[in-house]
């Protein structure tokens, strides 16, 4: 599997989105806090965030005793500069032709 | 679920990226100005040396002089160094009054090799009292024409290590 399959395949899933909606409100967040916010077992929570860590979305660092979970936007970045940008320029740039055409 | 009041978003920004690079080459990348100002901002990065306690600055490039920007637009510290592997500094950045009151925040480079000969690059950025630098480091100013902090920097950094040019546009 690719980078960019793990990345898809992270977001493919609407209690990781949710993961990641939480640590963009807030981030450096424990496991117990994610837990919290969810109707899932600790070990289905782990489960997912392994995911998330291993597509690089989810950062884990260790401060004290406890291991905090930090949102990496990196990825969706990637995803961004290698995806989006490409066939959304394109589609602008057909509208301009477009708009060029009809007032020629 | 359970509902909680929302605590203000934590101060520490983590932004990580694999390369296909060594650590030499991601760590050339970060602290040569021959580098710096192939990417991301631009701008020509200084250290005076790799210890801890020398002084750090990075000037303008042209383009951000003739938009009106001051010479050294960031300055800092190295607090400790272990080259290629681990920088960790202060952080200021100089571009208008109200960012310079922040003060400096703290900035750490991690730079690990992984089995697939691929190379780990963490940016853990500390912005304690730094709203507005957070808020621009962070990505949140793109719109309005601030960049797309440290993911566009490290997004471009890639595909310049990568492929030796930069992303479109």
């Amino acid at each position: 599997m690719t980078d960019d399959d793990r990345v898809f395949k992270a977001l493919a899933d609407p209690t990781r989105r949710f993961l990641l909606d939480r640590l963009f409100v807030r981030d450096g967040r424990t496991l117990t806090e994610l837990e919290s916010d969810l109707e899932m077992t600790r070990f289905g929570v782990m489960k997912h965030l392994r995911l998330l860590e291993e597509a690089g979305l989810v950062v884990a660092r260790r401060s004290g005793r406890e291991k905090l979970h930090y949102l990496n936007p990196v990825p969706i970045r990637l995803i961004h500069d290698r995806w989006i940008d490409k066939y959304t320029e394109r589609r602008v740039s057909a509208l301009t032709d477009l708009k060029k055409e009809l007032e020629a | 679920m359970t509902t909680m009041t929302e605590p203000t978003r934590a101060t520490t920004q983590v932004h990580s990226i694999y390369i296909r690079a060594t650590p030499q080459a991601i760590w050339d990348a970060i602290t040569t100005p021959e580098w710096t100002n192939r990417y991301g901002y631009g701008g020509y990065v200084e250290y005076d040396d790799f210890t801890p306690g020398a002084a750090f600055r990075v000037h303008a490039s042209e383009e951000f002089l003739e938009a009106g920007a001051p010479d050294v637009i960031i300055d800092g510290e190295v607090l400790e160094v272990d080259p290629p592997r681990r920088m960790v500094q202060t952080w200021r950045m100089l571009m208008d009054p109200d960012m310079v009151k922040e003060g400096f925040t703290r900035l750490t480079y991690e730079i690990d090799s992984r089995e697939d000969g691929s190379t780990k690059l963490t940016v853990i950025h500390e912005l304690e009292n730094a709203p507005r630098l957070a808020l621009i480091v962070g990505g949140g100013m793109e719109d309005r024409g601030a960049g797309g902090g440290h993911p566009w920097v490290l997004s471009d950094l890639k595909t310049l290590l990568e492929t030796g040019g930069r992303l479109a546009g």
